[in-house]
C-alpha cells in the first residue's frame, strides 16, 4: 500500500511551533507531530478521518509542550 | 558541485527502492517511537528500537560487544551485509545506529537520505509485514573509540582549546533558555553550553525534505563558524543522537579526519557538579 493525501503544515501551540504531518494509509489516517525546533517527535495518532487523527495528535503534543520549562 | 567525501555511505530513496530486495542488503528502520514502524515501513525492513535495542538498558552506554553481535546476528546480518539505515526524527537515531556500527567496525553501512519522512512524502510503498530473516553469526571488531568522546576528553578539550566543540542543539537549548527540546523531558539540572562550543544546529545541514545539503553548502556552514577540520572536532547535543547526525556530516560528507561524538552530551555535562557552563 502507498501513502496517499500527504499533508504537512505548521501551527503554533502557545509559544512553540509544531509540524503536523498526516497521510492516509489503507483506510486509516495517520498523523505525526514534531516540534519544529529542533524537530523531535512529540505525538502520533490515527483515526478514521484526517481531522480526527490530527486532533488527537495535536492534543497529545499540546499536553507534552505544556510541561516545557522555560528558564527565567 | 563537489561530491561528498565518502558518497557511498549515503543512498537515495530511489536506490533503496531498486535494491531493497537484494540478497546482501538488509534495511533497518531505527526509531525512538517504534509505533512508526508498526504503522507501515519499507518492504523488507526490520526494526531496531534505539531505547531498548541499541542502548545498554542497565547502565548508560552503547551496546556491549556481545549484545551488538547478538542484535546483528538475529537481524540476519553478517560482516559482509550491506546495512541500510533510515528512521524517524529525521534519521537522528538511524545516524546513532550508523555510528555504533562503525564503532564495532561494520564495513558497509549506509544512510537513506531523507529518512522515513522522505519515503512517505514520495508516496512510496509501505507494508506492515514483518520479515523474519534467518539468523547469522556476527563477529564484531573491538570497539573503535576514536569516534567516541567520553567526559574526561571533553573536559581536557575545554581546558586546552585544542579541539573544536560543536553544539548541535537548538539555539534555545544552547543559550539555556530551555533545558531540553520543547515537550521532551529535561534530564539535566542546568541550561547553557560547554564553554567554547560553537552553535551549529543539526538541521542547518539539511534541506526542507530532510536530505543533506550539498558538500559546498555544508563546508560553508561549518567554515562560517570556524570549524574547518584543521583541529579535532567533538559534536554533542542532549543525548547523543542529533550529534550522531552531525558527526556523520562532518566525517563522511565533509571528510574531516578526526570527528568524535560525545554521546554523554548535555544530559551528562549539564548534571555535573562544578562543571563550567557558558551562557551567552
Amino acid at each position: 500500500m502507498k501513502p496517499e493525501e500527504y499533508s504537512r503544515r505548521q501551527q503554533e501551540v502557545g509559544r512553540w511551533k509544531i509540524n503536523i504531518i498526516s497521510f492516509k494509509l489503507g483506510d486509516r489516517y495517520y498523523c505525526t507531530v514534531d516540534n519544529v525546533e529542533p524537530g523531535a517527535w512529540l505525538a502520533r495518532a490515527e483515526g478514521a478521518t484526517r481531522a480526527k487523527a490530527e486532533m488527537t495528535a495535536i492534543e497529545k503534543a499540546t499536553a507534552r509542550l505544556s510541561r516545557t520549562r522555560v528558564m527565567g | 558541485m563537489s561530491e561528498y567525501a565518502q558518497p557511498q555511505v549515503l543512498v537515495s530513496t530511489k536506490w533503496v527502492e531498486e535494491h531493497k530486495g537484494d540478497a546482501n542488503v538488509r534495511i533497518v528502520e531505527v526509531d525512538v517511537d517504534t509505533k512508526a514502524y508498526e504503522e507501515g515501513h519499507l518492504p523488507g525492513a526490520i526494526a531496531w528500537s534505539w531505547q531498548t535495542q541499541l542502548s545498554d538498558t542497565v547502565q548508560r552506554d552503547i551496546l556491549p560487544k556481545a549484545g551488538f553481535e547478538r542484535l546483528l546476528g538475529s537481524s540476519g546480518i553478517d560482516t559482509e551485509t550491506t546495512v541500510v539505515l533510515y528512521g524517524d526524527n529525521n534519521n537522528w537515531f538511524a545516524a546513532w545506529a550508523f555510528w555504533q556500527l562503525k564503532i564495532y567496525g561494520h564495513g558497509d553501512v549506509r544512510l537513506m537520505n531523507g529518512g522515513r519522512k522522505k519515503w512517505i512524502e514520495e508516496a512510496r510503498e509501505l507494508t506492515r509485514d514483518v520479515p523474519r530473516p534467518a539468523p547469522k553469526t556476527y563477529r564484531a571488531k573491538d570497539p573503535d573509540l576514536s569516534i567516541r568522546s567520553f567526559l574526561p576528553e571533553v573536559q581536557k578539550a575545554v581546558a586546552g582549546r585544542a579541539v573544536e566543540l560543536v553544539d548541535v542543539r537548538s539555539p534555545q537549548e544552547f543559550t539555556g533558555e530551555i533545558l531540553a527540546p520543547p515537550g521532551l523531558p529535561e534530564t539535566c539540572q542546568r541550561g547553557g553550553h560547554i564553554p567554547g562550543a560553537k552553535s551549529i544546529t543539526w538541521s542547518k545541514a539539511c534541506n526542507e525534505d530532510g536530505t543533506f545539503k550539498s558538500r559546498d553548502e555544508l563546508a560553508r556552514l561549518y567554515q562560517e563558524a570556524g570549524i574547518t577540520g584543521s583541529k579535532p572536532v567533538i559534536a554533542y547535543c542532549r543525548i547523543g543522537e542529533r550529534s550522531s547526525h552531525s558527526w556523520f556530516v562532518l566525517k563522511y560528507l565533509l571528510g574531516f579526519k578526526d570527528v568524535r561524538n560525545y554521546d554523554g552530551s548535555w544530559t551528562e555535562w549539564g548534571n555535573l557538579v562544578g562543571a563550567p557552563v557558558e551562557k551567552p
